[in-house]
This record gives structure tokens, sequence and C-alpha cells, in this order.
């Protein structure tokens, strides 16, 4: 999760999001140099030291300065165009979980073998126990297998929602009439949490989410234990 | 040569795999070539038309009609097959079933 000051991203916990942060640093990096060079450059014509009044022309200089450029933005566009594609890549799924935004919690479903649904709402502040986050605690959480493709379908009832979870590098939008399809695999167990991403009323800071990645068995026994009778938390 | 395969995306082949012991255990609607983008609500609306034209021409009792169930109950939200349900039974649903 986040935490005070925090600068960069969470880390990754799926491939994509990992692939998606090692593309941005190294974005980064290019970035700095061609800062770099430009400051240089800059600094060099304002000291006076170096004058080209003779020069008029220099066709080769202008073929390298045109050339270059369209080198870089190839190279930056390579992963880039990599990751799209890769984004929105669903592998043999096992799970499907729907995640229905309300105002204001979040409705998740799991039907692959028996209709089962139940609501997440954010636990107050009067609420919470000692070390429990603020504004992230919730009653239910969704629980998820890890190394396990995961099939995430957002929709919404009334107005638009969008379920996010940084760790897993996922923000999908929850638009009332349309099934937005989202894939995750998540390599390692844990909780992770999210909030609501867009903007849908009043309470729409206060309907987080949260995620408990657990083992494929123990994901089956807790589905078994939820479908054959009601759960009270 | 990592570098190059990290550059171009290309993922180690145990990344694309499930957990084999997760495979005994769990299953879901399998892909569908016919509905590729990201917005599934065609997906799950054909699904629903597909299963209740398959048993009212081939009986309940047909048992490659719950391929299309099972897509439908996985991809469909339970308000949306609510709302379809009810339109059928009141004549109203708005497909030829």
């Amino acid at each position: 999760m986040s935490y005070w000051c925090q600068m960069y991203f969470q880390n990754g916990v799926t491939f994509t999001s990992m692939r998606v942060q090692w593309a941005f640093g190294m974005y980064c990096v290019v970035l700095m140099l061609i800062f770099v060079f430009v400051m240089f450059s800059v600094l060099l014509c304002c000291s006076g030291s170096h004058q080209f009044i003779y020069m008029l022309t220099d066709h080769n200089l202008e073929r390298i300065w045109g050339t270059v450029p369209l080198l870089i933005l190839v190279f930056l566009s390579w992963p880039s165009m990599g990751l799209l594609y890769v984004l929105s890549e669903l592998e043999t799924p096992l799970v499907t979980v729907k995640c229905i935004g309300h105002q204001w919690y979040w409705e998740y479903e799991y039907t692959d073998f028996a209709v089962v649904s139940y609501n997440s709402y954010m636990v107050p502040e009067d609420e919470l126990k000692l070390g429990e986050p603020r504004l992230l605690t919730v009653d239910k959480s969704m629980v998820l297998p890890f190394s396990v493709w995961c099939r995430i379908l957002t929709t919404s009832f009334d107005v638009v929602h969008s379920w996010t979870v940084p760790a897993f590098g996922v923000k999908s939008d929850a638009v009332p009439g349309r099934l937005s399809e989202s894939s995750v695999k998540v390599e390692m167990p844990g909780v992770f949490w999210g909030q609501c991403s867009e903007i849908c009323g009043a309470l729409h800071s206060f309907m987080p989410i949260r995620v408990e990645v657990v083992s494929a068995e123990l994901f089956s026994k807790w589905l078994w234990i939820l479908q054959s009778s009601v759960w009270e938390g | 040569m990592s570098f190059i395969k990290e550059f171009s995306g290309k993922y180690p082949e145990h990344t694309h795999k499930n957990d084999p012991k997760a495979e005994e255990l769990l299953s879901t609607a399998k892909f569908d070539a016919r509905f590729q983008m990201c917005n599934q609500d065609k997906a799950c609306w054909q699904n629903y038309v597909d299963y209740f034209r398959c048993i009212k021409k081939k009986g309940e009792d047909y048992e490659p009609c719950n391929w299309f169930k099972k897509q439908y109950q996985a991809l469909c939200p339970g308000f949306w097959t609510e709302r379809w349900d009810e339109q059928r039974e009141a004549g109203a649903f708005p497909a030829k079933i």
C-alpha cells in the first residue's frame, strides 16, 4: 500500500505492472539524459565562448538533428507498443470476478460455480481496530488466488466508478451498461489496496478496495464456504 | 539477451501459465474469439440469448447448451440477468428466442 512521502509506484505484484514500471524507469533515464544535454547546450550557447558566425548552412548537421530525435522516439515507442498488447492479453483464465460499483460501495460476484455475491463497505473511523488503515479498511475483502489468471469484469449499477489496485497495475472504469474486462495474474500472496478512481458523488473517497490474495486451495475452500452458507463477515 | 527480451516485452514462458494445482480446482468461462475487445457486454448478451435459444430448440436436458449457460453465468452481472429474466417472463425480451 502507499506510505507517507511516497515518490514512486507501489511495488508491482503482477508481471504486467512490473514491466510497466520498468518501462517508466527507462523513459525517466532517457528524459534525464535529454534534459542534461539540452541544459548543457543552452549554457554553452550563453557562455559566448563558441561562435558560429561563418556557418550559413550545414545539411549534414540538419540531417543529424532531424534523424536522432526520430530514432529516440522509435526507441521509446518499442516497449510501449509491446506493453499495449500485453496489457489487454488474457491467457486461459480460471477465475472470473465481477466488481460492480454502487454509490458508495463495491459488490463482488463470483458465479463460476454458484451465484455468490456480497457487498464491501468501508469501515467508519470510529469502528476501526488498532492498526487498521483509515479510509482503506473494509468489512469484506475481495479474494483472489495467486499465480492464476483472473478475469476482472467491472460495471456499475448507477454512475461511473473506477476499480483500481495500483499494485496490480489495474485501473478499470466501471461504466453502467458496459462490462470492462481486465486480466490479472498476481504473483505473490498478500493484501493489496485501492480506492475508487472516478468521481461518483459525495462519498467517492469512501469506497475502498481491499484484495486478499491467497493460494488456489484456500481460495477454492473459501468459495465453497461462501456458496454453501451466507457470509456474515 | 535478457535486456532485449525485457525490452521487446517478451516474457519468460512460466509467466503465461496458471498454477497447475489451480487448474484442477478452478474453471471459468473460456476466451471467446468472437468478442476480443475490452467491452464484454455483447459476449454476456450473446451467450445469454444463445442458451435460451438452445434449450428452446433442443430441450433443457441437452448437455451442450450448458456451455452457453456457464459462459453467461460467469460473464453477466446478476442484476442484468435478473432484468432479462423478468423481460422474458413478461414477453418483452428484445431478442427473438
